[in-house]
């Protein structure tokens, strides 16, 4: 690491006022404006699409490279239990345990 | 405050659950504290990212910009680019999150799991104890998994090897799944799903999940698919 630590805690601060700004932006606008229910649906549809999107790239790549077997295998287990309604606690630890083990046995 | 305490005291099954997803990322806070300190940094930078960003993604992004040598502004816009969603679930667990005070501290305790344990629970007073729970719950383990990491070092050094890189995806789906079952959110999630992982390996991290907002063009598109709010409250 080349800077300084003044230049590290002034950088992770921006960091951390911008994430704040975003995440209070939501909750406050919300009080100004009233929302058609309509943009409201849109808007929690938007979430589980984000959310989606995060556990689809979480899942396949790391750094921009699909790099992996065990974790979409563990993810893909994970995610036919929850279809199938099993509790949280299960799906949670079957994905994990999927995952450690395939890695045990030498897949990346 | 006290409601919330209740209303998780009634409800040992979303107790329980949030207590596993704490439990696994504290093991990653500890990871991420002992690989930041193992790249050079000093000890103290690992914890004040996780007090003041308190964003997973983001704080491993930051860190592997900066030890890489990187230009402190271009950590900083990558951290940012990677944080932007927030906006968009703001609006979403809004009505949960508090005024006044409140909202200071409950915007920052908004992130991925804490959004998406509210989602999955009906709206109202499960809602805001999941998401409450959740959040502050969270907020002390990866802060004290950190400073474990960080200061004494880790025998976790590689949490995939404990599958918990799964983990944490596994967790968001079971999540959002009941809200999949909505045919016109599956649509929508599935296009965003399809565009996010077709732009991953060419753009950088944040963009391929933003554009994912595409997908819900598709639910504006279908008709009449807007105008059953209740479809979405599963």
């Amino acid at each position: 690491m080349t800077m300084s630590e003044t230049t590290l805690v002034a950088a992770v601060l921006v960091l951390g006022v911008g994430t704040f700004a975003f995440r209070y932006a939501g909750p406050a606008l919300r009080d100004r404006v009233t929302l058609p229910p309509r943009v409201e649906r849109l808007l929690g549809v938007s979430t589980v699409v984000l959310l989606a999107a995060l556990v689809a790239t979480a899942t396949m790549l790391d750094g921009g490279e699909f790099d992996s077997v065990a974790r979409p295998a563990g993810v893909v287990v994970g995610a036919v239990l929850a279809w199938r309604r099993a509790p949280f606690v299960v799906v949670v630890l079957a994905a994990a345990g999927t995952a450690a083990v395939l890695r045990l046995l030498g897949l990346p | 405050m006290r409601s919330i305490y209740r209303t998780l005291r009634a409800d040992r099954a979303l107790a329980r659950d949030i207590a596993l997803v704490c439990v696994a990322d504290a093991v990653v806070g500890l990871s991420f504290g002992a690989i930041a300190v193992g790249e050079g940094l000093p000890v103290w930078a690992p914890m004040l990212l996780s007090v003041v960003v308190f964003a997973g993604a983001a704080q491993f992004m930051f860190v592997g910009l900066v030890a890489s040598g990187g230009n402190p502004v271009a950590a900083v816009l990558a951290g940012l680019l990677v944080n932007v969603r927030h906006v968009v679930f703001g609006f979403t667990v809004g009505d949960v999150v508090g005024r006044g005070w409140q909202r200071l501290a409950g915007s920052h305790v908004m992130v991925d799991e804490s959004v998406a344990f509210a989602l999955a629970q009906p709206a109202g007073q499960r809602r805001r104890a999941a998401y409450w729970g959740c959040g502050v719950a969270l907020f002390v383990c990866w802060n004290v998994g950190v400073l474990a990491g960080a200061s004494i070092g880790t025998v976790v050094s590689d949490p995939a090897a404990l599958g918990l890189d799964a983990a944490f995806p596994a967790v968001l789906l079971a999540l959002v799944l009941p809200a999949l079952r909505d045919r016109t959110t599956a649509l929508a999630a599935g296009t965003g799903v399809a565009i996010a992982l077709a732009t991953a390996p060419f753009l950088q991290a944040g963009l391929p999940v933003l554009l994912a907002l595409a997908g819900v063009v598709v639910a504006l598109a279908r008709p009449g698919s807007t105008s059953r709010p209740e479809e979405v409250t599963a």
